[in-house]
């Protein structure tokens, strides 16, 4: 033991900045490296879920009364008329349907890599940053992305088997807004959308004052359908946050006060405002996701994207 | 009674006391307030401090909260850098006093009662003091402009004539014997003031009704207000002057001089006033070619930091290897990095083009190729990273001088300098590919690599706080000592230890 501290003290000793720096430069490579091994685990982008039946039915839908409430942070008086909203997101299952069906009748076609189908297109103010988009066909889903929840065999749309009554994700705004229109119905504008959400008071969650982890799926929220440690957070089924437990996770009952389920959290959704500032191309989104933490699901809290963008946090609900 | 009245005096009469104290909040607030986001808040410790501290979180008031932190925190890097400069560079007694006096009033009533408000119920008091607090700071600001004045005949520099290296002559100066350095000086905080007030106006604008927002969730909206446009440029340029007065000062503390020198100080004058002209234009009719205001001025800015790395390291590498007739590579490189805190505050000047200056350079190009066609959310990620990343740069150079100031020798000498790099640089080197990694994965893949890129930030920034907290320690310690290094801090001043 004496020579062994003997030896590192004459090293000590000895040591120049060079060797300083080489010890340090190793540490941070060893980390780097480890980090960078870590990094690179492959991800199973469809892995076995629980499936739940919430109770909630996504067909229904719910009343709205005509009147003013409180829009956005700082609590601006608006108005809107009556109208009603989707209980809860589409669904994987219900959009699936609509392709099959709005394929068959030529709504959609296939165009390369996407579902695609027509959109009238946006007034063009030429400003900075503006996007062009002119009468044509734009792409709804893509139909081989792997993280997708439906399939494609290239006549036939199906659900991939446990997402069922999971939210429709990797839609479009275009995919969104072609699904409303089909059945007649539109995509909620963001005063509508805002105020089914928050009711009559300025409450920033569609529950009340507060957010814990069983009140909604946001990011870490540790819910049965979230691994951190390889494919992260997933979608939970709609209605999940419901008062019910599931395998033991308890989950609070989250309903906004007009009683819609999963207005904060779980998937981001487009509303339909088109424009709502000269120039502004992107579409909004509203209520946070899975994805992002829990500030992002407070009600006013706005995200947005360009109408052709789609992503795997991503879903809508219909107004009429 | 003497033992407390010597120790304040230290602490709150002395630069590098100053320095400590400011140093010491910062680590404080950014300890304590750092638990609330990041992975503490996922694992439960936010919920934890909350309760604890009997913090009242209004879910509305996410965006003001930050803002007086944001605030807090800077204002504290203010009165850091300010101190340097009152300490590095002659001025007139009562000058440095009164700026003194102001600035740390200033800042701490900013910090306790800007933060007390924002994070304890609404104490309108607290509030009232939180505003005197940044008003004192600005005076403290109008005031160190006056006292770095160039034009005073008291602090021309000499003709050049008779004088060897090192003398006065080898600064830059004009015909006249106007020290261009101390210009320089002056410049960055006279726009700094200037620039403060772009803050200031709107702040009291939205503040009177608490309609506050985050630059970063308007900035795709076509249309903003004149008040929305002035407080982007503010928070744009206050960093950014902040970032130049830290290359000067790092710049005076080497010693900077020679042709370089010459080149670097107009250059530096120059690309701040131009890059002033351009973020003070995004409220004018200018806004559409402010942008480019900007670039124009940024470059001469950067170049001036350039060729003061250049000079650093010749000179680094001319001293380390004097005693050799002719330098092998290898030998000229550990001349170079023998010293950590002298080479690192440059080399943080360089990494930072990686982080911030590479990064804001590729998303104006491509902004609207690649970046708007992403969501908003995805944006804001990497404006958010692209500047914290800066600030925490700044945060390393500060602690890199601070190292030298308190006279770390030898082994601790090279660990902590190198930690500090090591550590920031993998930090920062992670935030950087985490605001990017949409470029090379996408959402639903991305969670390993997230995963990873966290272990890098948390463990990186983590381990130099906890450096920090150490050094902290070891000062509180030494305040207790009867002759402690403080005794000896307390006698020198910063002007006295520039490189010769």
């Amino acid at each position: 033991m004496k020579r062994i501290i003997s030896v590192l003290s004459l090293r000590a000793k000895r040591s120049n900045p060079l060797s300083h720096l080489k010890t340090s430069f190793l540490a941070a490579l060893i980390l780097l490296v480890t980090t960078l091994l870590a990094s690179c685990a492959p991800v199973d982008l469809n892995p076995p879920v629980p499936v739940y039946d919430t109770g909630v039915d996504p067909n229904a839908w719910v009343q709205i009364p005509a009147g003013e409430f409180y829009f956005g942070q700082h609590n601006e008086i608006e108005t809107t008329d009556a109208y009603e909203i989707m209980v809860t997101d589409v669904t994987v299952a219900q959009y699936v349907d609509f392709l099959n069906a709005a394929l068959a009748d030529g709504t959609v076609k296939i165009s390369g890599e996407y579902a695609v189908g027509f959109y009238p297109g946006d007034p063009f103010h030429g400003k900075k940053h503006e996007l062009r988009i002119d009468p044509g066909d734009y792409p709804f889903v893509p139909l081989n992305d792997p993280a997708s929840r439906f399939t494609f065999d290239g006549q036939h749309f199906a659900v991939r088997p446990g997402w069922e009554n999971h939210p429709m994700t990797n839609v479009s705004w275009f995919g969104a807004w072609a699904y409303c229109g089909y059945y007649g119905w539109r995509l909620p504008t963001e005063l509508e959308w805002e105020k089914a959400a928050r009711g009559k008071d300025t409450r920033p969650f569609p529950w009340g004052e507060e957010i814990t982890r069983q009140h909604a799926n946001f990011y870490a929220s540790r819910d049965p359908f979230e691994d951190m440690s390889s494919y992260g957070s997933l979608t939970t089924p709609v209605g999940f946050y419901n008062g019910k437990s599931y395998d033991g996770f308890q989950t609070v009952n989250a309903a906004s006060p007009y009683g819609l389920y999963d207005m904060a959290g779980n998937v981001w959704q487009w509303v339909g405002d088109v424009q709502p500032q000269e120039g502004f191309s992107d579409r909004l989104m509203h209520g946070g996701s899975r994805n992002t933490y829990d500030m992002d699901l407070r009600i006013w809290v706005r995200n947005s994207a360009p109408p052709m963008y789609y992503g795997p946090a991503v879903g809508f609900r219909c107004g009429r | 009674m003497q033992f407390l009245k010597s120790r304040f005096n230290y602490l709150f009469t002395t630069t590098k006391g100053l320095i400590l104290v400011a140093i010491a909040m910062i680590a404080l607030e950014t300890a304590i307030w750092g638990m609330l986001s990041g992975p503490m808040a996922e694992m439960g410790v936010r919920e934890i401090v909350i309760k604890a501290l009997g913090m009242k979180i209004v879910q509305a008031e996410r965006e003001g909260r930050i803002i007086i932190l944001y605030h807090s925190i800077a204002m504290a890097v203010v009165a850091i850098e300010t101190y340097m400069i009152t300490g590095l560079l002659t001025m007139r007694e009562f000058y440095k006093k009164a700026v003194r006096v102001l600035i740390t009033v200033g800042y701490l009533m900013a910090m306790i009662f800007g933060m007390g408000f924002a994070y304890f119920g609404h104490n309108w008091a607290f509030h009232g003091l939180y505003i005197t607090g940044l008003a004192l700071i600005f005076f403290a600001g109008v005031l160190l402009t006056i006292a770095l004045n160039p034009w005073d005949p008291a602090y021309r520099l000499p003709s050049p004539a008779g004088r060897g290296a090192g003398g006065e002559g080898d600064y830059a100066r004009t015909q006249s014997g106007i020290d261009l350095e101390r210009a320089a000086f002056f410049t960055t905080a006279l726009t700094t003031v200037i620039s403060a007030i772009f803050g200031a106006v709107p702040g009291s604008y939205f503040g009177n009704g608490f309609e506050v927002f985050l630059a970063e969730n308007i900035i795709r909206l076509p249309e903003k207000t004149t008040m929305e446009y002035s407080v982007i440029g503010h928070l744009h340029i206050m960093l950014a002057l902040i970032a130049i007065m830290i290359t000067l000062i790092i710049g005076r503390w080497l010693n900077f001089r020679g042709l370089l020198h010459k080149i670097a100080m107009p250059l530096m004058i120059l690309g701040c006033i131009v890059l002033n002209l351009g973020v003070w234009g995004v409220v004018t009719p200018l806004e559409p070619v402010a942008h480019m205001i900007i670039y124009v001025g940024a470059t001469p800015s950067m170049l001036a930091a350039l060729l003061l790395l250049i000079w650093s390291w010749s000179t680094l590498i001319k001293e380390g290897t004097a005693h050799l007739a002719r330098p092998t590579f290898l030998q000229k490189l550990g001349a170079l990095l023998r010293d950590p805190l002298k080479f690192g505050p440059t080399w943080q000047m360089l990494f930072m083009n990686f982080t911030t200056s590479g990064v804001g350079i590729f998303m104006a190009i491509k902004l609207d190729d690649i970046f708007r066609l992403w969501p908003a959310r995805e944006e804001r990620i990497e404006l958010t990273g692209h500047w914290h990343a800066l600030s925490a740069i700044i945060a390393t150079i500060i602690l890199m001088y601070y190292g030298d100031m308190i006279g770390l020798k030898g082994k601790i000498r090279q660990v902590y300098g190198w930690a500090i790099i090591f550590l920031s640089d993998i930090a920062l080197g992670a935030v950087t590919v985490f605001e990017m990694k949409r470029l090379f994965i996408s959402e639903a893949e991305q969670q390993p690599l997230v995963n990873g890129l966290m272990y890098a930030i948390d463990s990186g920034l983590g381990m130099l706080l906890l450096l920090l907290a150490i050094v902290m320690v070891w000062r509180l310690i030494d305040l207790f000592k009867p002759k402690g290094r403080w005794t000896e801090e307390a006698t020198h001043e910063l002007a006295e230890e520039v490189a010769k």
